[in-house]
């Protein structure tokens, strides 16, 4: 029977399944973090139980890790506690730990990849949502709760349902100035926060197959926000060009390129849904609202509440312009910024980094706007340096900082002010997600480097670089 | 784990959808290294004025709604962030279970290794409860999972569906990571014939 990609990966991970009852699943990769990790080392220590596999397991600091000096003292004695609490569980586990002394600290799914460990066909998964990031290998990678980072721990293993499948099949090319942030967050508008809820997507099509690993990445990153279990995409020759040679990588390049060419989707093979979208006429997205469906294209304005058909959703766009101090009709190019994040595990990778230094190379940052770039890792940070990128976003005004979460959940000290407004390349514009009041807008790294220096929202479509 | 079989409280109505795991419990509160203590953060930003006051406008503090351990919400509820310290807080703070159409898979799975129950029902069930709730002070629900189902005492009853396997942890309080281990002769033979490349 022909079967999808990841039907292959699953299958292939089955320790065991009784038909009518959820399966036990093998994890091949285990990434782990500070801040959803903590209880599941003590609930192991109160057990008496051990790490089954600690050389499957890989843990970094990234959430709640100031982006200043590393040379200078965490103030915060709660994160001060996690990262020590960390520190002292891979101590006693034996988990190898990229701590903050680490050439390959970084966000836990920018480390994951450089580094070779996430690769076609493996079960990855971490306490984090955006876990699904891996998935742009042809990894089945999601994120759990605490409980199931215990269960990892001690068992390497998970109790799973089979979650259904959903095919986004991308035609055409996009246009330059449009990126596969705007693919994903056109996706998601048109699908729902919760349109892919229960489902492993695969993204699929001509589109697809032309992006880069990292515009890969971009793409699974926010699955999460419509909902999905995890993305997926096939992995091919990009594939494989990108991880030969990583740390990671198998010594056995051939022997492992054979086995994973054998695991794209098969002729034939069914999905439980599909759709599919062209994107050769898209125009850069902004988001405007408080979730990541609420978004509309530069050229557009802020929608009214008043012409939606459903209450509840009604009811939410209100809510949502209250809370981001917008008035429908507004055109998305008269919204003013005082804040521009470029980071995030969504867009933080070297292209992300290059392509908005193109857009700011010569210029200034507008008088009304404060930016910040926050490479996605150690290993990044050094790149754009050797490639002068942090001369272009210093000389323009730009703050550039260590690796780390950073902005795109404000754990640390970068937090917006309530009522700042942020252009963030980030994933999640939720109510209080950059600091309490903070009003963030969805966009590409070229979109906000471009908002940067005209201190509003503009179509990148139409900048001269 | 905790068990849970049946329960018989107030219900109290968060009438918002796509409530996310960031309302639920804001980022700040996540430092804690225990399981524990964050019912006093649950909805910190909608909760408290900026000054630390509790807010009017937000159902929760209205106090028709104490000691309530139903909470009846909208559609996606418990999206984005897979923090299970959101769940930790709903239950921290009395919860034990949540109804709404449909739920957030990861805070969904997160309920259930919590001894908390969600509850999905229809849109128009939700929206007839709903009704109920607000034009009923001191509204209660009788839940039984053993029977699946949801009741008042007004006569409205509701048969939910649940995943047998999961129904069936919840009402013996099972330990998932002991039951796994049990298994450990299948996971051996697992890593034996494993694919992996040196
Ligand atoms: S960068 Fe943001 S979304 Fe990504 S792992 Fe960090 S906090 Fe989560």
């Amino acid at each position: 029977m022909p079967r999808t990609l990841f039907e292959k990966v699953w299958d292939n991970h089955v320790v065991h399944w009784e038909e009518g009852k959820p399966a036990l699943i093998y994890i091949d990769c285990h990434l782990v973090h500070e801040v959803t990790s903590p209880q599941a080392f003590e609930g192991l220590r109160l057990a008496g139980r051990r790490v089954r596999r600690p050389d499957l397991t890989f843990a970094t600091i990234d959430h709640n890790v100031p982006t200043w000096s590393r040379l200078l003292p965490i103030l915060d004695p709660t994160s001060k506690t996690q990262i020590e609490t960390l520190e002292q569980n891979c101590k006693d586990f034996d988990v190898t730990l990229f701590g903050l002394d680490s050439p390959h600290q970084g966000i836990v799914h920018v480390i994951g990849p450089e580094m070779g460990l996430t690769q076609p066909g493996m079960t990855v998964v971490c306490g984090d949502s955006h876990t699904s990031t891996h998935g742009a290998f042809g990894a089945l990678a999601f994120g759990i709760g605490t409980s199931e980072v215990e269960h990892v721990l001690a068992t390497q293993c998970l109790i799973q349902s089979r979650p259904k499948s959903f095919l986004i099949e991308l035609e055409g090319r996009f246009a330059r100035g449009v990126t596969a942030k705007d693919v994903i967050l056109y996706i998601i508008r048109t699908i729902g926060t919760d349109g892919a809820t229960g489902h492993v997507i695969e993204y699929a099509g001509e589109m697809i197959r032309a992006l880069s690993m990292e515009e890969r990445m971009t793409v699974c990153n926010m699955s999460i926000e419509a909902g999905a279990r995890a993305g997926m995409i096939a992995p091919d020759e990009t594939t494989f060009a990108y991880l030969e040679g990583r740390p990671f990588a198998p010594a056995a390049f051939e022997e492992a390129v054979n086995y994973w060419k054998a695991l794209p989707t098969d002729e034939g093979a069914c999905f439980d849904r599909s759709i599919a979208i062209d994107v050769s006429s898209l125009a850069p997205q902004v988001s405007w609202g408080t979730n990541p469906a609420m978004v509309t294209d530069v050229t557009g304005e802020i929608p009214d509440p008043d012409s939606l058909e459903d209450e509840n959703a009604r009811k939410a766009a209100r809510r949502a312009l209250d809370y981001m101090g917008l008035e429908p009709g507004t055109a998305i190019e008269e919204i003013k910024l005082d804040r521009v994040f470029i980071g995030s595990c969504t867009n933080s990778r070297m292209e992300d980094l290059r392509a908005a230094a193109t857009v700011i190379a010569g210029r200034k940052v507008a008088s009304n706007v404060r930016a910040m770039v926050v490479p996605g890792s150690q290993q990044i940070k050094q790149q754009a340096e050797r490639e002068g990128l942090d001369l272009i976003f210093r000389e323009a005004g730009f703050d550039w900082r260590e690796s780390g979460c950073s902005m795109c959940l404000g754990m640390n000290p970068d937090i917006l002010e309530p009522g700042e407004r942020c252009a963030s390349t980030s994933n999640r514009n939720f109510e209080g997600r950059q600091g309490r009041g903070g009003r963030t807008h969805l966009v590409s790294p070229q979109m906000a480097a471009a908002a940067a220096i005209a201190g509003r929202f503009v179509d990148v479509r139409q900048w001269e670089n | 784990m905790k068990s849970f079989s049946k329960l018989d409280a107030i219900v109290a109505t968060l009438d918002r959808v796509n409530v996310d795991t960031d309302q639920i419990i804001p980022k700040q509160f996540l430092k804690r290294i225990e399981r524990t203590g964050f019912g006093q953060f649950l909805f910190y930003d909608w909760r408290y004025a900026e000054d630390g006051s509790l807010r009017e406008d937000f159902e929760l503090n209205h106090g028709r709604f104490d000691g309530a351990a139903v909470l009846l919400t909208r559609a996606n509820f418990g999206c984005g962030s897979s923090r299970e310290h959101a769940p930790w807080a709903l239950l921290d703070y009395g919860f034990r279970v949540i109804i709404a159409p449909s739920f957030a898979d990861i805070f969904y799975n997160n309920c259930f290794k919590n001894g908390m129950l969600p509850i999905r029902l229809s849109e128009q069930q939700v929206e007839e409860l709903f009704e109920r709730a607000r034009s009923t002070d001191g509204y209660r629900l009788s839940i039984d999972l053993e029977k699946q189902t949801i009741s008042d005492e007004q006569g409205a009853q509701f048969r939910f569906d649940i995943d047998p396997h999961r129904r069936e942890s919840l009402l013996k309080g099972l330990d998932d990571i002991g039951l796994t281990l049990r298994q450990e002769d299948r996971i051996n033979e697992y890593e034996a014939r494993r694919i992996q490349f040196q």
